[in-house]
């Protein structure tokens, strides 16, 4: 214990003494979380939308002005040719493009099928879907109001409507920062105690202290738990200021526990640091450690489910992600602050980190060796 | 000074690293107290001789007892008993000069109150004390050797290694670093130096040198010079590491 207390003593003077790095660890997280929030947004607010209405009719004029008033499209033009149109698609100045043909106006008034055309730039799939989702909703309400009018102003003419009710549990508006938030916390904790405890030991190694350190009696662990608690530290702290901004800043309901939450940061960060200590100790250059802990970093990301769903992953990516760290901890934060799931709803997965860390860590101390 | 207490005793050390044979067959006894020089050019094996009698390195083959232990299963009792100062510079220069101090008296187990009173006596020795809470990195390289010399000692090791201490540092500092080796030897210290200046192997108490991986010559330098004929160590030497040459 007494070894480990010196050991400690050192790494926090060292930590706090490096004023290059201090700003790194402590001001660039919540740079990050601020700008990553509001920037990592699928939330469709600027469509632009082009309009060639060949009918000109007081119901073309109609729609066209349900589209106007909705926050999520902007108009950029209307035209009666198809040509000026595809021009503006080709030069990425609109998104998509709604086209009323001649006689629109007069099959509505026939109360018989009319038909209106949606073009869409699919550059970006998911974007497109979600174009195409929010033009069908505005289409989709004006049909109903026009189904509405027509059962008053004539007869019963057979029209029975039947109408979706949805209801979106945990997150009810739909928004996106209280589903984003959770996952760039556990991404700024996990670059932070990924590359600190990577380029850590063999810092030590480049700079020959290591010998000095491996001819002393200190014990392989004494040494890797010295360096393991500071990180920890720095992990929990950044934890701490993300969720007091995401409740005071952001207004995030933390719906479950808090002390969930460090509990399960608790079992993460120790299979996190435990695999950035396993590179370091593992590698003899700052950079050959830099570029190792990048390697991972990206793929535990982009597999995370931060950006896309795990779900549709193919199968064997997602028999990949049982050995991604980033997954869990995201799926289990989303879970406890915005379901207000409890200990034995993350159960399953907090222990499956369990034993991702004490390996890890097994390994880790396992191959540092104090002799070559 | 010297006993009849063996504190290294060295059998057939042999490593390898591949085809290549680092050390080859040594056997030398160090007595307690004793200054013993180990000799030789760049590249005949003498860091990796020292890096096994500290518990760096696994030998390839041998026997070898350090401080009456085992380097094969007594490892960690063993480093208890040793100190060892590297070529490389391994005080961190991020930290002061007494918070250096605390750390690595600290992980060899020594009490607080002990450290305090042994680094303030071992500060104004060195004549330090006004350096007492600055960076290792501030100070000049000569107080920055004498210091990671009196660390490698400050938890009264039996036997202490010493690995080319005296590089890249002036004539004058030199000579104070082996006051400081002196003053070890007295206290019934072993000290295990390695260096390349020949003058400094005229201060030990016997010298060995290595050519090529095996111990060529070990005696007094009063011994060795009389056996080779030579005015000085440096002639000793230049014979010695010619002789090798001759034989590639």
């Amino acid at each position: 214990m007494r070894t480990i207390k010196f050991i400690l003593q050192k790494e926090f003077l060292q930590i706090f003494r490096n004023k290059s790095m201090l700003p790194v660890i402590f001001v660039m997280p919540i740079i990050q979380l601020c700008v990553l929030v509001f920037a990592a947004t699928y939330e469709m607010k600027n469509t632009n939308l082009f309009v060639v209405d060949k009918d000109l009719s007081s119901h073309s004029r109609e729609l066209i002005s349900k589209f106007n008033g909705s926050p999520f499209f902007t108009v950029k033009d209307i035209d009666f040719s198809i040509n000026n149109a595809e021009d503006e698609l080709l030069k990425d100045d609109v998104d998509a493009i709604l086209v009323f043909e001649n006689g629109f106006g007069k099959l509505v008034d026939k109360k018989e099928p009319a038909e209106v055309q949606v073009l869409v730039n699919a550059i970006d799939a998911s974007a497109a879907g979600l174009y195409n989702a929010y033009i069908l909703s505005v289409i989709q309400e004006y049909n109903l109001q026009l189904k509405a009018k027509l059962q008053i102003v004539g007869k019963d003419n057979g029209i029975h409507l039947v109408q979706n009710t949805y209801s979106f549990l945990f997150n009810p508006e739909m928004k996106y920062i209280p589903y984003m938030l959770p996952g760039i916390l556990v991404l700024l904790v996990t670059v932070i105690g990924l590359f600190l405890s990577a380029m850590n030991v063999v810092r030590e190694k480049e700079i020959g202290t290591i010998e000095q350190i491996n001819v002393t009696p200190i014990k392989k662990y004494q040494f890797l738990i010295g360096k393991l608690i500071p990180f920890l530290v720095i992990g929990f702290f950044e934890l701490g200021v993300g969720l007091l901004l995401a409740a005071f800043v952001f207004k995030i309901p933390i719906l479950g526990s808090v002390w969930l939450i460090y509990l399960v940061a608790f079992v993460y960060l120790l299979t996190i640091l435990g695999i950035g200590l396993l590179i370091s100790t593992q590698t003899d250059t700052q950079q050959q450690a830099m570029f190792i802990a990048w390697f991972f970093m990206i793929i535990f990301i982009m597999m995370s489910g931060l950006f896309t769903p795990t779900d549709s992953m193919p199968m064997w990516g997602q028999k990949l992600n049982y050995l991604n760290p980033v997954a869990y901890f995201i799926k289990i934060i989303r879970m406890i602050m915005l379901k207000g799931s409890g200990f034995m709803d993350v159960a399953k997965e907090l222990g499956i980190l369990g034993v991702y860390a004490v390996s890890i860590l097994g390994i880790a101390v396992n191959r540092y060796r104090k002799v070559a | 000074m010297n006993s009849d207490k063996k504190v290294i005793s060295v059998r057939n050390l042999t490593k390898k690293f591949g085809s290549f044979t680092a050390n080859d067959d040594l056997s030398f006894d160090v007595y307690q107290g004793e200054i013993f020089g180990f000799l030789g050019a760049n590249g005949a094996g003498k860091t990796t001789a020292m890096k096994i009698l500290c518990g760096l390195s696994y030998p390839t083959s041998g026997e070898i007892m350090v401080a009456g232990l085992d380097v094969y299963k007594q490892r960690e009792e063993l480093k208890r008993n040793i100190g060892y100062m590297s070529q490389k510079f391994s005080l961190y220069e991020d930290l002061t000069v007494f918070e250096n101090i605390r750390f690595y008296a600290g992980i060899y187990g020594m009490s607080l109150k002990d450290i305090k009173l042994k680094s303030d006596d071992l500060l104004k020795k060195l004549d330090l004390v006004h350096a007492r809470n600055k960076r290792i990195g501030e100070l000049p390289l000569g107080w920055k050797q004498k210091l990671a010399f009196s660390v490698a000692i400050f938890h009264n090791p039996e036997i202490v290694f010493l690995d080319e201490p005296t590089g890249g540092v002036d004539p004058v500092t030199r000579r104070q670093f082996w006051d400081l080796i002196y003053e070890a030897s007295r206290n019934g210290i072993t000290v295990f130096v390695t260096t390349h200046y020949m003058d400094e192997a005229e201060y030990c108490n016997r010298v060995s040198i290595m050519v090529d991986g095996r111990i060529e010559a070990l005696d007094t330098p009063e011994g060795l010079k009389n056996k080779f004929d030579a005015k000085d160590m440096d002639e000793v030497f230049l014979r010695l590491a010619r002789k090798s040459n001759y034989k590639e």
